[in-house]
């Protein structure tokens, strides 16, 4: 079966991001670029479906401008046999990444999707459960184990109050939890073979999807500071200021 | 327009967190007008949705009773949300893992955006929403028709429970083809649920196994708290995957919040900064938790924990 792999350009996750003096936006000059890690475990589950002989082909796919073509690089480099760019230099919002990645379903086929939860830049946590919907493909969520069983996949989802286990009728959507993998580091050769594995690339007008948002960003602030606390010298002097001081005792 | 929540239920119990999400959509329409309805939709429902109907500011509960929305699956749940929108110009519901299951699809079955885990209530279409694992608050103005957006509830007040809203049931029975419910293994505990808890205890890498989270047991009992922990001590396996806090777990703002050997990176910090008051207990004193703590003690964990429990 032919599994596809979506992945997202987005700020490294050790990167602490400032916010532009004027509000507008957050400062990504210079900020370091990665793979959302989230996308890491969805292509390390890919690869890990083919090198068990259950994936035929894993397909890479992002949306976003030229230099995500880095990332797909990176799909390659840990697995994915060939790659599609949506190239756009616009933000897209999730529900516009969703259409574009609805249309190359539609012209992939796979069996199964996998997405991030969530991307670590804008948190939406939407683009998955969107896809799923706009497909009309049913959705395993923040799943931790995924297991294919003919035409069904089991999936194991992390929710609030514990695990939970569905049976989706492929093909169907999958996006990734933490518990899922623990994602490989891309070795040199597969870095120099990954090179010249195929990279199409498409624009979202070619696939007849307006990248327009009824969404506008208005402003963007620094949050509210915490203030700098105090040291304690002992366990008797905490409980005296949680008492006394804080009054939360 | 009016106002839909949806109602979040746990083992027959309406959850504490929907209460938070109708003072939401009480701040919605104190400034875009319109009633509140409450959609209660699962198998057995009448006591939650009893529940809902006494929550303040609610018109009326809208009662799904049907077996395929016994657990909550995405895809019923979205239907049938899909099918009740045309009635309104909000849909809200908790970011829980239900919601941030179920929501973006009515979304994209709407063909609007959502706007996920507001934080503030600008206008009837204007929202603040963190960003950046909390690094930066973005506001978010929306001219779709509909507003499908999910809330974080430590955000708001819960609103009071002395009103009287209708209770109505709908018939409403959509199928499910796609998916179907297997199993689910929830963690028992009897203290209080993370998210909604005045104290929370967490412990992380530090605490060194799942065993030594018991030294967090002994304090959590004498404070009526929650347990939490970070990501290491989650894959490390000392604890179950509910209790992580942060970007991409739960987010927590007790009165306070008891950090125990966890370092504090920008992901846990997400989870927790904006509790009340924050205590650290490190044995480095360079951890980055001590720049968010008002009280930080610079100890071994090992001697600190059996010590504060004696003293509490
Ligand atoms: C009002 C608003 C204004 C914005 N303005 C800007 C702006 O000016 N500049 C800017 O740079 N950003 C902007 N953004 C942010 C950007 O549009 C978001 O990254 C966006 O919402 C895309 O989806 P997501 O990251 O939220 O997806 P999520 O739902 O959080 O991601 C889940 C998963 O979906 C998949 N996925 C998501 N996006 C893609 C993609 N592009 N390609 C392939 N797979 C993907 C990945 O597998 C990912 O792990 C704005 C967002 C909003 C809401
Ligand atoms: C995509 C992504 C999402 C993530 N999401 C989250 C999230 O939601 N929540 C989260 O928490 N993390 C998250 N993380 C992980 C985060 O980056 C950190 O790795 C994690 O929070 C570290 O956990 P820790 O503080 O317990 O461990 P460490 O960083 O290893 O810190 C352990 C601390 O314990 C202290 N210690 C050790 N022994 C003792 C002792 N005997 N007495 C006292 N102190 C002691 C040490 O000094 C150290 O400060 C995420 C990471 C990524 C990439």
């Amino acid at each position: 079966m032919k599994v596809l792999v979506a992945v997202k350009r987005v700020i490294d996750y050790n990167v602490k991001i400032r916010v532009k003096p004027d509000h507008s936006d957050v400062d990504l000059t210079n900020v370091k670029m990665a793979m959302n890690p989230f996308c890491e475990i969805a292509v390390e589950e890919a690869v890990r479906l083919k090198e068990k002989g259950v994936a035929s082909e894993v397909v890479a796919v992002t949306v976003g401008p030229k230099a995500a073509q880095e990332q797909l690089r990176t799909a390659l480099a840990l697995g994915a046999d060939r790659a599609i760019h949506v190239q756009t230099e616009a933000p897209v919002e999730s529900l516009a990444a969703a259409k574009l990645l609805a249309k190359v379903v539609g012209e992939e086929q796979p069996q199964l999707t996998i997405l991030g939860k969530q991307a670590i830049d804008s948190d939406n946590n939407q683009v998955g459960q969107m896809l799923a919907a706009l497909t009309g493909r049913p959705q395993g969520t923040f799943a931790s184990e995924v297991e294919v069983d003919g035409d069904t996949l089991k999936v194991t989802r992390e929710i609030d109050g514990g695990l939970q286990t569905v049976a989706l009728k492929l093909p169907a959507i999958v996006t990734t939890d933490l518990r899922l993998n623990e994602p490989r580091y891309a070795k040199l050769p597969d870095i120099m073979k990954a090179k010249k594995k195929p990279l199409d690339t498409k624009t979202p007008d070619e696939l007849g999807v307006s990248v327009d948002s009824g969404l506008k960003r208005v402003a963007v602030e620094p949050p509210a500071e915490r203030q700098g606390g105090v040291k304690v010298g002992s366990v008797d002097e905490l409980v005296d200021k949680l008492k006394n001081e804080a009054k939360v005792l | 327009m009016s106002i839909l929540v949806l109602a979040e239920h746990h083992d027959g119990q309406l959850a504490e967190a929907t209460a938070h999400v109708v003072a939401a959509a009480q701040q919605i329409a104190r400034d875009g007008g319109g009633d509140i309805d409450v959609l209660v939709a699962g198998e057995g429902v009448s006591a939650i949705a009893e529940a809902a109907a006494r929550l303040d500011g609610v018109s009326r509960v809208r009662v799904a009773d049907d077996a395929v929305y016994a657990h909550q699956l995405a895809e019923p749940l979205g239907d049938l949300l899909v099918a009740l929108s045309g009635d309104y110009g909000h849909v809200l519901a908790t970011a829980s893992t239900t919601g941030k299951n179920v929501l973006p699809r009515l979304a994209a079955l709407s063909d609007v955006s959502q706007i996920s885990e507001i934080i503030a209530v600008e206008s009837a279409d204007t929202f603040k929403r963190p960003i950046y694992a909390g690094n930066a608050i973005a506001t978010v103005h929306s001219e779709d028709a509909l507003k499908v957006i999910t809330v974080r509830p430590t955000a708001f007040d819960a609103v009071g429970e002395t009103g009287g809203g209708a209770i109505e049931a709908i018939d409403n029975g959509v199928d499910n083809a796609l998916s179907s419910f297997i199993d689910e293994r929830l963690e028992q505990s009897d203290r209080p649920e993370l998210g909604a808890a005045k104290v929370v205890v967490s412990g992380g890498r530090g605490m060194g196994s799942g065993e030594n989270f018991q030294l967090l047991d002994g304090i959590a009992d004498k404070l009526g708290a929650a347990i939490g922990a970070s990501r290491a001590a989650v894959d490390a396996g000392f604890v179950a995957n509910d209790m992580q806090v942060g970007q991409t777990g739960k987010i927590v703002a007790p009165e306070l919040y008891v950090a125990v050997g966890i370092s504090g990176a920008i992901q846990h910090l997400a989870g927790m900064k904006d509790s009340k008051v924050i205590v650290a207990i490190n044995k480095d004193e360079e951890a980055p938790i001590f720049q968010v703590a008002d009280y930080g003690l610079v100890a071994d964990l090992f001697e600190a924990l059996p010590e504060l429990e004696s003293k509490l």
